[in-house]
């Protein structure tokens, strides 16, 4: 089963090796996705941090996102982490940055500050239990719209899950803890393709 | 009770992933909010704010500084992108100063005039992530032992000639590959040879007191670490090079990058993503050709597009390298 990781800027690599350290105990295989193509055979998709604005602009003009759009429609799980939940969401209040409408929570970009301001909280996952979450120049869920919430901070969501859309403001790709993408995994296992 | 070993990670951690966020990525220099807005329009991961663009430091002289605290606060109001600010090379105030500001990640730069002859600040000390330049391996690893969340090439600012940042990557590469082959015990050597440059200013402390010969101790030789200390850090920092056959942190390029092929060519080279300095803002077309340096840096193999990218797209004039005064070596 192969899970794509959306190339197109920021910490591809960190999600492409949390995948890959899973491939012995589900059977996944990481694949990058740069072009329409590389879409072809997955089964999950995963949308990683990095700059909102740098990852909406490109992924424009690559002729992807309706393609992307169309599969997680008809129910293939997505995760976005960071800059992934922004250009998953329905609104971010930024002309800049417009998400693909795929989860109906409204977003708000760079919420808690600046760089100086990024930090680590341990947060509590409804199914996962407490994880370090690493938040780095972080989204504010402002609204979760129709999407359930996983996890909160300071009564903010932090975590939330629509159907098949999986979205969160923090990074679980940098500690080193697999348990969020394991999660993500038996979605993408559980899914009927 | 805060547990300062957990803290000190953790700032490490928010620091090097601040750094793994922009991979992938063009980072611009700008000198006002007006480019910074070009710069983000075009798709920039940050804009690096700095007074004076390095091809203007060359032509002008004089020293270089910090941007002005206004112009900074005007270009971190002026975009939703992060900010990087130079500083010069051990000018801890400086360092100080920008972090206060806001600004999201420092680059202690060569192409400033340097302010410490002896040292690099100690970045461990600040809670921004900074970025140093390195034009060798052990150039590198102590940018490294010293706190850097990323490093870059130096290549030869102001330019446009890309061939000393193509020097600069191969150099790197070529000290980790033969890293490879290398048992702990010349693995120990090596760390003790790249921690020899933390003893510069006790040799010369020794030398006006005792003469040619005479060696003083080296205790307390950088931020009240001794030579052993030093050693011993960055022989654990060479073990995990050679784990990971690269550098444990975000590499990208500078120093020279003038046109989208420049870009493809760090990119092809293995580069995380690249600064672009003067190529910007000095060449006809800056919107035109930011772009096209984002495009040619994301689809660096996509020859086509980068042929059609390039087309009637005038890079900066630029520099032959023998016949200038090299930044790098500062």
């Amino acid at each position: 089963m192969k899970i794509g990781i959306l190339n197109v800027q920021g910490d591809v690599s960190e999600h492409f090796q949390m995948v890959r350290r899973l491939h012995q105990k589900y059977g996944v295989e990481p694949v990058n996705v740069k072009e329409l193509k590389d879409l072809k055979d997955i089964s999950g998709l995963i949308i990683p941090g990095g700059e909102s604005t740098v990852i909406y602009k490109i992924l424009g003009k690559s002729g992807m996102v309706d393609r992307i759009i169309e599969m997680a429609k008809s129910g293939m799980p997505v995760m976005g982490t960071c800059a992934g939940a922004i250009i998953l969401s329905s609104d971010t209040g930024d002309s800049r940055v417009t998400g693909m409408n795929l989860i109906s929570i409204t977003i708000k970009r760079n919420a808690y500050g600046r760089q100086i301001n990024s930090f680590i909280k341990t947060v509590d996952i409804n199914g996962i239990g407490k994880f370090q979450a690493v938040f780095i120049r972080a989204p504010e869920i402002e609204s979760p719209g129709r999407a359930d919430v996983i996890s909160s901070l300071d009564g903010s969501p932090v975590m939330v899950r629509e159907k098949n859309i999986l979205a969160m403001t923090f990074h679980p790709e940098l500690t080193g803890d697999s348990r969020i993408h394991e999660y993500f995994i038996s979605q993408v296992i559980s899914t009927p393709s | 009770m805060v547990d300062l070993k957990s803290m000190k990670f953790g700032d490490e951690l928010l620091k090097r992933g601040f750094a793994k966020m922009t991979k992938g990525g063009v980072v611009m220099d700008v000198t006002n909010a007006e480019q910074a807005k070009i710069a983000e329009k075009a798709g920039a991961v940050s804009v690096m704010a700095l007074e004076r663009v390095p091809s203007d430091i060359r032509a002008q002289g004089g020293v270089a500084r910090m941007s002005d605290p206004l112009k900074v606060k005007e270009i971190l109001d002026s975009v939703s992108i992060p900010v990087m600010a130079k500083v010069r090379i051990g000018h801890l105030s400086e360092a100080s100063i920008l972090e206060s500001l806001g600004v999201d990640m420092l680059d202690e730069s060569e192409v400033l005039t340097p302010a410490d002859p002896f040292y690099h600040i100690n970045k461990k000390l600040y809670k921004v992530p900074v970025v140093c330049g390195a034009r060798t391996f052990p150039e590198a690893v102590r940018r490294i032992f010293e706190g850097a969340a990323m490093i870059r090439t130096k290549g030869e600012a102001g330019t446009g000639n890309i061939i000393e940042a193509v020097r600069h990557i191969r150099t790197v590469g070529d000290g980790i590959y033969i890293l490879n082959s290398m048992t702990n015990d010349e693995m120990f050597k090596v760390a003790e040879n790249i921690s020899k440059s933390y003893t510069n200013l006790r040799d010369l402390t020794s030398e006006d007191l005792y003469g040619e010969g005479e060696k003083m101790p080296y205790n307390n030789v950088y931020y009240g670490m001794d030579f052993r200390e030093i050693s011993n850090e960055i022989f654990k920092i060479l073990k995990e090079i050679k784990h990971l056959k690269r550098l444990p942190l975000v590499n990208f390029a500078a120093g020279g990058i003038a046109t989208p092929a420049d870009a493809a060519l760090m990119m092809k080279m293995g580069m995380d993503g690249v600064f672009v300095g003067s190529g910007i803002f000095k060449s006809r077309d800056p919107q035109r050709m930011a772009e096209a340096i984002v495009d040619a840096t994301e689809n660096y193999e996509d020859y086509k597009l980068l042929g059609e990218i390039s087309s009637g797209l005038e890079g900066m004039h630029g520099l032959d390298i023998s016949e200038i005064e090299k930044l790098q070596n500062r």
